[in-house]
C-alpha cells in the first residue's frame, strides 16, 4: 500500500524527520487559509497523487503571493495529471499540499528499502537529488552509496560514517545532522513495516540542515494488520474501482487491453496463461487470479468484473487444483451463467483436484457456451479462435 | 535417491491442529509421509490424527526425533515459528503459510541461517520425493516417480510442469516449490546444486517469474556448474509494467527483473528455455534424447 506525500511528512515528524512545514488542502480557499497560517512570502503547492515525476507534469508550482496560492490550487485542484509513473491515462488531482518556500543549497537523495539479495534493508544516498535517480544509477553507479544495515544490529554509528563519507560531506555539524536524520528514517521504516521510503530531494539549506522536501512511503501489505494507523492512510481514490472490488473477494485482477478474458488459479499460472494465449497469436484482457480459497460464489464475481470489460471476446478459465478444487469451480461457473449473462464463449480447462467430478458437473449442465479443453495448449488454442469467432 | 525428503523423513507440523494444517497433514499422512506428531501450543499431551501434540517445538523433537517441520501458523506467527524450529535443531523448515510480513522472515531467515538450518517458502506449495515423502498442499497423484528434477517460484506452475512431464511418460525426483516472495529461504542457486548431485535425477525443469533477480543467478550458476540439462520457463513475457511509486527497488537489484532479461540470461548459460508452459513436456523429452 502506498501513501501519499503529505502522509508519509506526518509519519517523519512523528520520529523527528526534518521537513517543511505544510498543511494539506482540498479546496483553492483552504490552500489560501493554509498558506496565511504557514506565513511567509513564499509557497509550494503540490499536486497529491502516489506516483513520481509530479513536478515534471506541472503538479507542483512555486507561489508568490497568496493570490498566487489560490490561483495555483485551482488550476491543480481537478487536474489530471500525467507522470512517467502514471500510465498515458494519468491521475486525478483531489487535494494539494501547502508548503513552506524552503531555501535550497543542495539537492540529495535518500532512501531505504529491501535488498533481496543481501536479505536486509539498505540505505541509499547520492549527491544527484532531484535527478531522475534510476538515470543516475545506471549512467553513473558510482554516485549512489549503498549501506546495508542487519536488523540484529540496527543503525549503528559506522553505517552513519559511510554515508557521510560516501556523499562527500566534511563539515562536521552537517555530517552529525545528516547521520540522525538517516538513523531515524531507518527507524521509521523498520518501525511501520515499510517497503520503501524515498525522499528525492532531501535539501541541505543555506544554513546547513537538511529536510525532507518529498516523501514518498509503501508499505507492507501483510504487514498492514499491526499498523491500523497507517491502514487509516488508504487512499481508496488511488485505486482502481474493479481491481478493488476484486480484491474483496479474495480475486487479484489487472486490466490489460486485449480480448480473451482470463481466470486462473496462482498468479504464476494466470501469467503462464496469458504468455501462453500471447504465443499462440490471442491477446489478454486481463490477469485474473481466484486464489487459493476460490468457490462459487468468487468466480461468479470473477465472471461480473470480466464481463464489464466490453472488448472480452472469450474466456478462458484454466485451473490446476491444488488447495482449490475444480468442483468448486465448475459450480461457480453453472452459477455464473445463472448470475450474468455470459454471452462470450468460456473455455473450460480443469484439471487437479476433484478434476473429473467438475467435468462431469459441467458435462451434466450443458450449457451451449462452454466448450471443455484437454489441456493448457488445447484451451489457449480454442480461446484464441473462439475471440477470432472461429469455430 | 531424491533431495533433502525421502521416505524416512520424520516430520512434524507446525499448526498442526488448526483446519488448514490438519486438513493437509491428513493428506500427506495419506501420501505416505512419516509425519509424527505435531505442535500446537496448550495441547500438549493431546492426540491429533492418532499422533502426539506438543506445546513446542523442541518437546516435539526431543520426543520423536523429527528433523522436518511443515508449517502452517497464521501469517503473523510465521516468524517465530521459523526460528522457534531453528532454535530446536530442525534441519529444513517448509513454510506453507502465505501472507507472512517480510520484517519478521528477514529476522527468522537470518536465525536460521545462523542456526544452519534451511527452510523452503514462505508461501509455497512446500517440497514432494514423488511417491515417498510429500510435506506440502500439492495434488500429490499429478507427480510420477522419475528422473526429473523440478524447482518453481509459482505453485500452480509447479502442477503444471509436473503434470506435462509425467504426460510425456517421465517422472518427477524431488519437486520444489521455492515461493514468490521478497524474503525467501533455498532458491535455484542452492537447489540446482543438489540435484546436480543426486544420481537419480537426469534433467531440471526451473520455472521462474518476472521481479527479482533469483533467475539471473541462477542463470549464472548454472554455466559454471551444472552439467544435466535444464529446460527452464518464465511466467509474466505479456504482464503490465506496474504502475509504482519508487525507484528503489530497480536501483538494488540492478535490473528490471523482466521476463525477457531472464530468459537473454538463461539462454545464454545453455538453458533451453520455452515461451510457453504448454511447451515444457516436450522441450524435457528433447533434452533427455540428445
Amino acid at each position: 500500500m502506498n501513501i501519499h506525500e503529505y502522509q508519509a511528512k506526518q509519519i517523519f515528524a512523528k520520529y523527528g524527520v526534518p521537513t517543511p512545514r505544510g498543511i494539506i488542502a482540498n479546496t483553492p480557499e483552504e490552500a489560501l487559509i493554509n498558506a496565511k497560517e504557514l506565513g511567509g512570502n513564499i509557497w509550494v503547492v503540490k499536486a497529491q497523487i502516489h506516483a513520481g515525476g509530479r513536478g515534471l507534469g506541472g503538479g507542483v508550482k512555486l507561489a508568490r503571493s497568496l493570490d498566487e496560492v489560490k490561483t495555483l490550487a485551482s488550476e491543480i485542484i481537478g487536474m489530471t495529471l500525467v507522470t512517467h509513473q502514471t500510465g498515458p491515462e494519468g491521475k486525478l488531482v483531489q487535494k494539494v499540499y501547502i508548503e513552506e518556500g524552503a531555501d535550497i543549497k543542495d539537492e540529495l537523495y535518500l532512501g531505504v528499502v529491501l535488498d533481496r539479495a543481501k536479505e536486509m534493508p539498505i540505505i541509499m544516498a547520492s549527491t544527484e537529488g532531484g535527478m531522475e535517480i534510476e538515470k543516475v544509477a545506471h549512467d553513473t553507479p558510482e554516485k549512489i552509496i549503498k549501506v546495508a544495515v542487519d536488523p540484529a544490529i540496527g543503525f549503528q554509528g559506522f553505517h552513519g560514517r559511510e554515508l557521510v563519507f560516501g556523499l562527500g560531506i566534511t563539515n562536521p555539524d552537517e555530517q552529525k545532522k545528516l547521520i540522525n536524520f538517516a538513523s531515524k528514517l531507518y527507524k521509521v521504516y523498520m518501525d511501520n513495516d515499510a517497503e520503501m521510503i524515498e525522499i528525492n530531494p532531501l535539501i541541505k539549506t543555506g544554513s546547513g540542515d537538511f529536510l525532507a522536501l518529498d516523501g514518498k512511503m509503501g508499505f507492507d501489505d501483510s504487514a498492514l494488520g499491526r499498523h491500523p494507523d497507517i491502514e487509516a492512510m488508504r487512499d481508496l481514490s488511488e485505486e482502481d474501482p474493479d481491481e478493488r472490488e476484486a480484491s474483496q473477494y479474495g480475486l487479484s485482477y489487472v486490466s490489460l487491453d486485449g480480448e480473451i478474458g482470463c481466470m486462473v488459479n496462482g498468479a504464476g499460472l494466470a501469467m503462464g496463461t496469458m504468455d501462453t494465449i500471447n504465443y499462440m497469436g490471442g491477446t489478454p484482457a486481463n490477469f485474473l487470479d481466484v486464489g487459493g480459497k476460490a468457490n462459487a460464489e468468487t468466480v461468479a464475481k470473477g465472471f461480473e468484473i470480466i464481463l464489464k470489460n466490453p472488448n472480452v471476446k472469450a474466456i478462458f478459465v484454466n485451473i490446476f487444483g491444488g488447495i482449490v478444487r475444480c468442483d468448486r469451480i465448475a459450480n461457480g461457473i453453472l452459477e455464473a451463467t445463472n448470475l450474468v449473462d455470459v454471452h462470450v464463449p468460456v473455455i473450460v480447462r480443469l484439471d487437479g483436484t476433484n478434476a473429473t467430478e467438475a467435468i462431469e458437473i459441467l458435462r451434466n449442465a450443458n450449457i451451449p457456451n462452454i466448450i471443455p479443453a484437454i489441456d493448457l495448449a488445447d484451451g489457449a488454442a480454442k480461446a484464441v479462435k473462439a475471440a477470432k469467432g472461429e469455430k | 535417491m531424491s533431495i533433502l525428503v525421502n521416505k524416512d523423513t520424520k516430520v512434524i507440523v507446525q499448526g498442526f491442529t488448526g483446519k488448514e494444517g490438519t486438513f493437509h497433514a491428513e493428506q500427506c499422512l495419506a501420501y505416505g509421509t512419516k509425519i509424527v506428531g505435531g505442535v500446537t501450543p496448550n495441547k500438549g499431551g493431546q492426540e491429533h490424527l492418532g499422533l502426539p501434540v506438543f506445546n513446542t517445538v523442541n518437546d516435539a523433537v526431543k520426543s520423536t526425533g523429527a528433523t522436518v517441520s511443515m508449517i502452517f501458523v497464521p501469517p503473523a506467527f510465521v516468524g517465530d515459528a521459523v526460528m522457534e524450529a531453528a532454535e530446536a535443531g530442525i534441519e529444513l523448515a517448509v513454510v506453507i503459510t502465505e501472507g507472512a510480513p517480510v520484517r519478521d522472515m528477514q529476522m527468522a531467515k537470518a536465525y536460521a541461517t545462523k542456526k544452519g538450518m534451511k527452510t523452503i517458502g514462505p508461501n509455497c506449495p512446500g517440497i514432494i520425493t514423488a511417491e515417498e515423502c510429500k510435506i506440502g498442499i500439492m495434488p500429490g497423484n499429478i507427480f510420477k516417480k522419475g528422473n526429473i528434477g523440478l524447482i518453481s517460484k509459482s505453485g500452480t506452475l509447479t502442477y503444471e510442469g509436473a503434470n506435462q512431464v509425467c504426460k510425456e511418460g517421465f517422472g518427477i525426483s524431488t519437486a520444489v516449490g521455492i515461493g514468490g516472495d521478497p524474503i525467501i529461504g533455498l532458491s535455484y542457486k542452492q537447489l540446482l546444486p543438489m540435484f546436480e548431485a543426486d544420481p537419480e535425477t537426469k534433467a531440471i525443469v526451473m520455472i521462474g517469474e518476472i521481479g527479482g533477480d533469483l533467475e539471473i543467478q541462477a542463470a549464472q550458476f548454472i554455466k559454471e556448474n551444472i552439467t544435466k540439462p535444464v529446460v527452464a520457463f518464465i511466467a509474466g513475457q505479456t504482464a503490465p509494467k506496474g504502475k509504482r511509486m519508487g525507484h528503489a527497488g530497480a536501483i538494488v537489484s540492478g535490473s528490471a527483473g523482466t521476463a525477457a532479461e531472464k530468459m537473454e540470461a538463461l539462454k545464454a548459460a545453455g538453458v533451453t528455455v520455452v515461451v510457453s508452459p504448454a511447451e515444457i513436456g516436450k522441450a524435457v523429452k528433447e533434452a533427455l534424447s540428445k
